[in-house]
């Protein structure tokens, strides 16, 4: 998903930066916010760029005979809703354009809606709607980590379509065209993280029960009889 | 082996399944080119022309080395806060189950 260092036109690359700065901005403040207000969550938040991290380094073959790689910012989504997630990915794609000559500054906006903004809410939306229809917590994981690589790849396609519609499909042909570059060989990438996310979130329900249950994610056990009471 | 352990012993090997059966069907047949490379490719064979070049292009070596690093801190963070919580949930049944 990182368009490469100066492959849009300077009005796409300007103009997606303008759309992704509130974004990153917001996903600041809501970073600061949290810290501040639940400074027990800052391990947990560490847990959730640190995932980021990891998973957009490593590039997975997959059935198409290319490779590509997971996002990883579902999680983060999950936990602390989408806009910490803004600046997460965006940090995150900023050491890739500096240090990896991956993406680039002039597309780090583009980069970055697709990334850091499109992906994460669309894992998060696709978690609360399965946790709305009664799904479990794991299951929830599992759909919103698949739906934030996919959305994130989807999200790049049409990029690079409005940025390169062909000149006898228009739009809707470039589209395409990118799409099947991309969203092929991202479902197994999808779907191994998802199981990735379902292995952290089950390691995370036992050993931080209490943050998960401060976030929202899980209901409260009923209180144990009470020890040393009386 | 508990219940939990197996659980989750049988995802990371559906994990790499996922990706080491696709690797030994193929055969080393497929170059296994990024997707990312393959669309710069596309438009560059359209006729654009990129018109800023990254600031910094590690060679190829280089450049694996530091995705590697980057993985390799991020999986550092990963398992220091896994382990930290780990403890704590260990230190606390301790505490729970001392009088």
């Amino acid at each position: 998903m990182h368009i490469a260092e100066g492959f849009l036109p300077a009005s796409h690359a300007v103009g997606w930066t303008v759309a992704a700065a509130p974004f990153v901005v917001h996903g600041a403040r809501a970073v600061v916010k949290e810290v501040r207000e639940n400074p027990e969550s800052t391990l947990l938040l560490g847990a959730a760029g640190a995932f980021t991290f990891v998973l957009s380094a490593i590039k997975l073959p997959s059935v198409t005979g290319s490779s590509s790689h997971p996002t990883g910012t579902g999680a983060g989504a999950i936990l602390f809703r989408p806009p910490v997630m803004a600046l997460l990915g965006t940090v995150v794609l900023l050491f890739q354009a500096l240090l990896l000559a991956h993406g680039g500054i002039t597309t780090l906006g583009a980069n970055a809606f697709a990334f850091a903004v499109v992906g994460p809410w669309a894992g998060y939306g696709a978690y609360r709607l399965t946790r709305g229809l009664g799904g479990g917590l794991l299951p929830g994981v599992f759909v919103g980590m698949v739906l934030a690589d996919l959305a994130t790849y989807v999200t790049t396609s049409l990029q690079l379509a409005l940025a390169f519609p062909d000149a006898s499909t228009g739009l809707a042909g470039a589209a395409a065209k990118f799409l099947g570059i991309f969203a092929v060989t991202q479902i197994p990438l999808a779907i191994g993280e998802g199981l990735l996310g379902v292995l952290l979130f089950r390691v995370l329900t036992v050993n931080a029960r209490p943050e998960l249950e401060r976030l929202g994610l899980l209901t409260p056990a009923p209180a144990p009889a009470p020890g040393g009471a009386a | 082996m508990n219940r939990r352990s197996l659980v989750n012993a049988l995802i990371v090997v559906a994990v790499v399944a996922l990706f080491a059966i696709p690797l030994l069907v193929d055969g080393g047949t497929s170059e296994y080119g990024g997707t990312d490379a393959a669309v710069t490719e596309d438009l560059e064979a359209d006729g654009y022309t990129p018109w800023f070049d990254s600031l910094f292009s590690p060679s190829g070596e280089v450049e694996s080395g530091l995705f590697a690093l980057q993985a390799g801190i991020g999986g550092c963070a990963l398992g220091y806060v896994l382990g930290r919580l780990r403890g704590r949930r260990l230190a606390q049944e301790a505490g729970n189950a001392a009088p």
